[in-house]
């Protein structure tokens, strides 16, 4: 079937099958290897990317339901002339990853999360990320690392 | 974790959905959200050959309180739900499902036609006495709570039926409390409680409560609701009827509670729930 949908600003149209995940469709059809696949099964986040402005787990959502979509990567936060997205910029400050997996669903989430709430408190930060889970443990630096965003 | 091959129609219509519906029969599935479904055909434990998308069909989306009921669209993303908070325990019990990124995708509509005595809302429609609205070959019928839920993720609900509408009762007057026990905040509920009290004076005048995960169905506390309807509301009273939280229930042992654990908690819940909705 075919598909048509708006990749970090660009417009595509592609053949897929229609039991094509959206995660494998960004990552190999598109390229976009930051979206990383984790448990695969919509507990771990790790495959936070935003459709129409909020974040999904697009290890469970297929492509076909993305048609017409915008549909925004890691990759796309970063300005053209490599400039870090603020929230990229505060996790790097804050030191938010250590291994790094989670990394980019952490990201997305929080982009989804200062777009409903600019100003959440540290509780809300966790509420809100409660979908992505970090294997290191690194969550103390990550709450503070979306606080840092999020006054930036 | 790929799913078996299908077919896959974005339907424009509840018309053309059930037109899908009736040349397809057993083989096809509606697709609201595909956070139920597909999680279960990723494992293979479905294996629709024809998925119905029911995202393009018009009039299915949105809230509206309209003669002391609420009606919401099947295909309304709980996160809606959850930020209505005139809504009450729906939107409460909404706002507690999953994780943000599920509650962004997962619908009020698909959460009931798949019927997890495990999840949050069918235990809260039962509780609310709502009902359901579904289209079918001969036209439009209504199923309340009571009769939706059949058995083990099976409903009333048709497979030549599409579910097109939620209704809630408006519950003006009713306080409401959710409680919820999980392991992982994103986890499903080992054991939910949903409560909905009216009270005149410190009377209780009518009390309604929801169990989340204690059958194969989602079922009424009918012991607590008759031991604390009439009486007056207070801790001891209340600790009294929560304590018969458990009667009549079931509730399947898993990985991560006993069948003991479970009574255990529906009765801690219970009397947890009952007191936040009577506001004490």
């Amino acid at each position: 079937m075919q598909v048509s949908l708006t990749v970090n600003g660009q417009r595509r149209t592609d053949e897929v099958e229609p039991r094509l995940l959206l995660a494998h469709y960004l990552r190999e059809v598109c390229g976009l290897r930051a979206t990383n696949l984790g448990c695969d099964t919509t507990s771990c986040g790790a495959c936070t990317v935003l459709v129409d402005g909020t974040s999904v787990k697009s290890c469970t959502v297929l492509t076909a339901q993305a048609d017409g979509a915008e549909v925004t990567t890691l990759e796309g936060l970063t300005g053209s002339d490599g400039e870090l997205h603020p929230v990229q910029a505060a996790f790097r400050q804050e030191h938010g990853l250590q291994c790094g997996f989670c990394t980019p669903g952490m990201v997305m989430a929080a982009v989804g999360l200062l777009a409903e709430n600019p100003d959440p408190t540290d509780r809300e930060v966790r509420e809100g990320l409660e979908g992505n889970l970090c294997r290191c443990t690194g969550y103390h630096n990550i709450v503070r690392a979306v606080r840092t965003a999020a006054r930036s | 974790v790929i799913p078996a091959p299908f077919e896959y129609l974005r339907a424009r219509s509840v018309e053309e959905a059930l037109a899908a519906l009736a040349e397809h029969g057993d083989d096809a599935k509606l697709l609201a959200g595909g956070h139920s479904l597909l999680p279960l055909m990723k494992l293979r434990l479905a294996a629709p050959l024809m998925l119905v998308d029911l995202r393009r069909v018009p009039g299915l989306h949105g809230i509206q309180r309209e003669n002391g009921s609420w009606r919401i669209g099947a295909m309304t993303v709980h996160t809606d739900v959850a930020s209505t908070g005139e809504l009450g325990l729906a939107a409460r019990a909404a706002g507690l499902i999953a994780d943000q990124q599920v509650r962004n995708r997962g619908t009020i509509g698909g959460s009931l036609a798949h019927g997890d005595p495990a999840s949050d809302l069918p235990a809260v429609l039962l509780a609310a006495e709502g009902s359901v609205t579904v289209q079918g070959p001969n036209g439009q019928r209504t199923i309340e709570a009571a009769d939706l839920f059949r058995d083990y993720l099976e409903t009333s609900v048709g497979h030549d039926e599409v579910l097109t509408e939620v209704r809630l009762p408006t519950l003006d007057g009713y306080g409401h409390g959710y409680e919820k026990f999980t392991r992982r905040s994103e986890d499903w509920a080992m054991v939910g409680v949903s409560a909905l009290v009216k009270q005149t004076g410190d009377i209780c005048e009518d009390v309604r409560i929801g169990l989340t995960n204690m059958g194969a169905v989602p079922m009424r506390a009918t012991a607590v609701e008759q031991a604390l309807r009439g009486q007056p509301l207070n801790a001891e009273s209340i600790a009294a009827a929560a304590s018969r939280a458990a009667e009549g229930t079931d509730p399947p042992a898993d990985l991560n509670a006993s069948a003991d654990y479970k009574r255990h908690l529906a009765q801690v819940l219970c009397r947890r729930a009952l007191t936040e909705a009577a506001g004490l």
